[in-house]
């Protein structure tokens, strides 16, 4: 128990590093780094969003593309996210942009086929009387399917932020400096400051989860709240394969 | 060994300009295809192990809460925490307690997979029409003949999908492992990260080992449910 405690002690005072020179740990320090690794995470689901929502909408919507969309996340699942990372290295080269860009890669599958689950699980009813109301393809997207399929959109975002979070954590293997410094180069920061950077990432990922997990409740439609939990126990007999997407 | 010394200890580099370029070199990978066997091997038994006690864990309870629901959210929260925490915080986490190594490594991949397989468990257990249960106390069957005879096997494609979710995803975590001092093919990646052979190679197998494993994990599927077949091509 000790070495957590000298860990949170790492987090709170600045020593010199046991390598010598550099001066590591404290707030000042460790906040830079998670600076770093919000901004890198952050960029990268909103760049998937921005891909995968419209995509997700328009595919769900004209009911074309349902292998991919469906088979996108067992496909990005299969990719472990070391290898994605050391092949853009690789291949691509290191620095935020490049690396911005394999983490969005890493986000997509599950933000896309949540999204298109979602559109096509909501009620047929539902978007044949928008159409008999005469409501246009893209406003039946807006104002109905949309927002019905927010949960599951969300459920898919909270799966890409936690696991973009996770993967930051080896963004110095491609030369960017987020907390997974300290446990890639453990001789600079030492044990301490390892153990450390563990804890903050850890805590870093609850906390986005909780924080994603209230925003999805947030933005369920009031409709689907009031019929409680045997509207979902239904879609998911109707839908199965809804419940396989949601925990990955 | 640590990561770095890894690091330090390059392939071995010949004279060969693809080589010594990082590129992309068949004749390479044919002649070091060996380093990559032994790493491969103790990715495989990672994942297996780690898969293996997750399930027994997972569909113990599962089963309880089945009966018991009042368990269902205390069961999901906790094991939504540990799923939650990143495998790569979580060896670190555990470094101090476990030390290096297999168990480590093994503590946090199993508690990675506690979710997956729980939540489809359940859900295969409660999509199981009231009627066939019905159908089951009708014949006679006690509540352990009923669950054993008629609730798992119907909740067969369910647990199944869970375990292929469950399988490719601890591949892909367990190429992390070698920061427990576990192995694996990640440590492999990591010792030569700009290496193009070494990355393709490394990388292509774990890609392999999740298709397999999933294709395998399918194929049983469809040799223990022969119903839904069946059912399928009525």
């Amino acid at each position: 128990m000790n070495q957590f405690v000298d860990a949170i002690d790492f987090i709170f005072s600045e020593r010199e590093s046991p390598a010598g020179g550099a001066r590591v740990g404290g707030l000042a320090k460790m906040w830079e780094l998670t600076w770093e690794h919000l901004q890198l995470s952050a960029a990268s689901i909103a760049i998937a969003c921005a891909i995968a929502i419209p995509l997700g909408l328009w595919l769900g919507h004209t009911g074309r593309g349902g292998f991919l969309a469906i088979n996108a996340s067992n496909v990005g699942r299969a990719v472990p996210s070391l290898a994605l990372i050391a092949f853009f290295v690789a291949y691509i080269g290191v620095g935020f942009t490049n690396l911005t860009l394999a983490l969005v890669l890493l986000a997509i599958p599950p933000i896309l086929t949540n999204a298109y689950t979602g559109v096509r699980q909501v009620d047929r009813d539902s978007v044949d009387s928008a159409r008999g109301m005469g409501m246009t393809g893209a406003q039946v997207v807006r104002r109905v399917e949309l927002p019905l399929a927010l949960p599951l959109i969300f459920g898919g975002l909270r799966i890409s932020a936690v696991n973009v979070v996770a993967t930051a954590t080896i963004a110095p293997l491609a030369g960017v400096v987020t907390l997974g410094d300290p446990i890639i180069n453990v001789n600079t920061y030492g044990d301490d400051g390892r153990l450390a950077a563990a804890l903050v990432v850890a805590l870093l990922a609850v906390v986005t989860e909780l924080v994603l997990g209230a925003v999805q409740r947030a933005v369920t439609p009031r409709g689907l709240k009031l019929e409680g939990g045997g509207r979902w126990r239904r879609l998911a007999v109707a839908m199965p394969h809804n419940r396989r997407e949601a925990p990955t | 060994m640590s990561p770095l010394l890894a690091q330090v200890e390059i392939h071995q580099r010949t004279q060969d300009s693809c080589v010594s370029d990082n590129g992309l070199c068949p004749s390479w990978i044919v002649d070091n295809f060996d380093r990559y066997v032994d790493p491969f091997f103790q990715h495989v038994l990672l994942t297996v192990v780690a898969m293996a006690i997750g399930f027994v864990i997972s569909f113990s309870l599962a089963l309880v809460a089945y009966r018991r629901r009042w368990l269902i959210n205390p069961v999901t929260q906790v094991t939504g925490v540990l799923y939650t925490i990143p495998s790569i915080a979580a060896f670190f986490l555990l470094l101090p307690i476990t030390g290096r190594g297999f168990l480590t490594a093994t503590i946090a991949l199993v508690s990675y997979v506690l979710l997956i397989i729980f939540r489809n468990v359940l859900t295969g257990l409660d999509n199981v029409p009231e009627e066939t249960k019905d159908a089951g106390r009708g014949m006679g069957l006690t509540d352990r003949q009923l669950l054993w005879r008629v609730e798992v096997p119907l909740a067969l494609p369910e647990i199944m999908a869970g375990l292929r979710i469950a399988a490719t995803t601890t591949v892909g975590l367990a190429t992390l492992a070698f920061f427990a001092g576990a192995g694996g093919l990640g440590e492999q990646i990591f010792a030569d990260i700009n290496f193009k052979s070494n990355v393709v190679t490394a990388g292509g197998l774990a890609v392999a080992l999740a298709a397999v494993l999933d294709g395998a994990i399918l194929l049983t599927q469809r040799a223990i449910t022969p119903w839904t077949r069946a059912a399928a091509s009525r």
